[in-house]
């Protein structure tokens, strides 16, 4: 599977980050060679194997909806970068 | 007193040879005289920790006995601290003040140890060389030339030049035992769940382990006691007993079965690091313990597996950074996706943005069953390679890295440094303890010997690891720079 420029222009929208026309060729390379050593793996055959998703091979306890966290809306907004009368502050969004 | 071990430190501080305050003292003076060459701390808490020291002495005064009690301690600046800056080593989380206290820091100020500070480390933990971090990399006490691994590079190079007693890290893929490593110190993976990571920040969540790093088997037991258990804030957390992990120190180790891995003596691994390991499992053989060949035949396949799986989980983990909330926001953003994109290429620093790439790439559409879904199967031989192993032998041993410390810059090409981490990074994959112990010099630089045991036998672990310090001293020895008086 090549991975040009292309790819790369997808990918860093995908995980919302801008890559400069200066990096893209660095990037791109770096990663190429990273997923060459990923597919070093493609070698063995596993057809037969189950994925395994946890190290411990067991699934998430659940437990009762409880409410346990308090509300602490003003102490956490103090570490957002922009808020107004407790809401959160972006960019606007709709014209 | 500030090279003793937190069991002779505890000692001393019953005894009332020293108090807390004194102790606490006498480490912040030594991160004064060192950090600035050695940039192991981000943040150091001068007030706080002597009130808690004060408040040591108090309990203690009071009646009040535990282990770690008025013990100086450095955490890793992964573990989130209340009303103190938690940054992970980006430039991300530059300005971010946990609102709350990780599991882990609960615990030990439960135990009443002292909090120094926060140390250094590669960028949101990923990197084998603390060069990674937004605040310039850590200096290996051994030759400041050098690099003291990573990603708990600060946690380390703190050990070993005596500014703390002991200290945290994380461990993703061998961010404890390869620092432990280079450094000359002992470092603790325990097994998957052992330990809360509530409050941690997540790089890959079905790697990520939290543990001790420490001078001593004996003080990684002490440590793991305060911070073993069941957290219900953590799912994933075991629900497995907790035991006292010092009570086996002492067992006898005649008729232990020692496994050494063919694939972990073979093409790549430096000859003096072999000679080393190898002369230390000849300590094993006079204690009564059998050495006997096994293979790991998918060991080969760990690093690819891993580079699917801890960037796939990490590109998940890392999306939370948007500059909204909190963390870093750029200026004028134009508009909402320029805002989220630019926040995030500036904040994050080459090596968290390629990775966040590889497994954005690598969980997109159409190439899940090729990558991810392979990674976890591959996950399963290597696991089954363990448990294979284990029902011939009761305990693992080998190299934690095939050299000693490289020097600074030496290393550009990211799957170069991906290699590091060839002998440790299987245990992660398997969620199995592991643990680095010095085990001797190459050229003056430390050589770390690498022991694992099956799930949750870190009692069998600690004490393996306790019974070779009981009999050498390459635990003990420290870089001539930074010994006591120095």
């Amino acid at each position: 599977m090549a991975f040009d420029k292309t790819e790369v222009e997808k990918v860093a929208q995908l995980a919302r980050l801008h890559i400069s026309h200066t990096e893209k060729d660095e990037v791109t390379g770096r990663i190429t060679d990273i997923l060459a050593l990923i597919d070093q793996m493609q070698s063995v055959d596993t057809d037969a194997v189950a994925p395994l998703a946890h190290p411990l091979d067991i699934t998430q306890r659940l437990r009762e909806d409880d409410v346990t966290e308090s509300n602490r809306r003003d102490e956490l907004q103090q570490l957002a970068p922009e808020v107004d009368e407790g809401l959160y502050l972006v960019p606007k969004v709709i014209e | 007193m500030i090279e003793k071990t937190v069991a002779e430190l505890s000692g001393s501080l019953s005894r009332g040879d020293i108090s807390s305050v004194e102790l606490t003292q006498a480490y912040l003076d030594r991160i004064n005289q060192y950090n600035s060459t050695l940039n192991a701390f981000v943040t150091v808490c001068e007030e706080s920790a002597l009130t808690q020291a004060a408040q040591a002495d108090t309990a203690r005064a009071d009646g009040l006995t535990s282990p770690l009690l008025g013990i100086p301690l450095a955490h890793k600046d992964i573990f989130c601290t209340s009303g103190i800056k938690t940054s992970c080593g980006s430039k991300m989380l530059h300005n971010f003040i946990a609102p709350y206290d990780a599991t882990v820091v609960s615990r030990f100020n439960d135990a009443g140890a002292v909090m120094l500070g926060k140390t250094n480390m590669d960028e949101f933990a990923m990197g084998s060389s603390n060069e990674t971090s937004y605040f310039g990399p850590v200096k290996n006490p051994w030759d400041t030339d050098r690099v003291p691994g990573g990603s708990s590079g600060g946690s380390a190079a703190a050990i070993a030049a005596d500014l703390c007693a002991m200290a945290t890290g994380t461990d993703t893929g061998g961010s404890i035992r390869q620092p432990a490593a280079f450094c000359g110190i002992t470092g603790l993976k325990p097994s998957y769940g052992r330990i809360s990571r509530w409050g941690m920040i997540a790089f890959a969540s079905s790697l990520d382990q939290a543990g001790p790093i420490c001078k001593s088997a004996e003080d990684a037991a002490l440590m793991l006691n305060a911070m073993a258990g069941l957290d219900t804030k953590d799912s994933t957390c075991a629900d497995v007993p907790v035991e006292d992990y010092t009570a086996d120190l002492n067992n006898s180790l005649q008729g232990l079965r020692i496994g050494i891995p063919r694939q972990h003596f073979a093409e790549g691994l430096s000859p003096e690091v072999e000679q080393a390991v190898r002369e230390a499992l000849g300590v094993y053989e006079k204690l009564g313990a059998q050495l006997i060949d096994i293979d790991l035949p998918n060991n080969h396949l760990s690093v690819s597996a891993y580079y699917v799986v801890a960037p796939a989980e990490a590109s998940a983990n890392l999306s939370r950074f948007d500059g909204v909330r909190y963390g870093y926001r750029c200026d004028n953003p134009v508009d909402l996706e320029d805002m989220y994109k630019r926040s995030r290429s500036e904040g994050f620093g080459d090596e968290v943005k390629r990775r966040i790439m590889v497994g954005t790439y690598a969980l997109s559409a159409g190439f899940y069953d090729a990558y991810y879904r392979k990674a976890q199967k591959i996950r399963r031989l290597i696991k089954q390679d363990f448990n294979a192993a284990f029902q011939q032998v009761d305990i693992i041993i080998g190299p934690t890295s095939p050299h000693t410390a490289f020097t600074l810059g030496a290393k550009t090409d990211p799957v170069a440094m991906y290699l590091e981490d060839i002998y440790t990074i299987a245990v992660n994959l398997a969620g199995l303890p592991g643990m680095s112990v010095p085990a001797g010099l190459a050229d003056g630089l430390p050589v770390g010997m690498h022991l694992v045991a099956s799930d949750f036998a870190e009692s069998l672990l600690l004490n393996v690891a306790h019974q070779f310090q009981l009999n050498t001293d390459w635990h003990r020895l420290r870089a001539t720079a930074f010994e006591e008086g120095h």
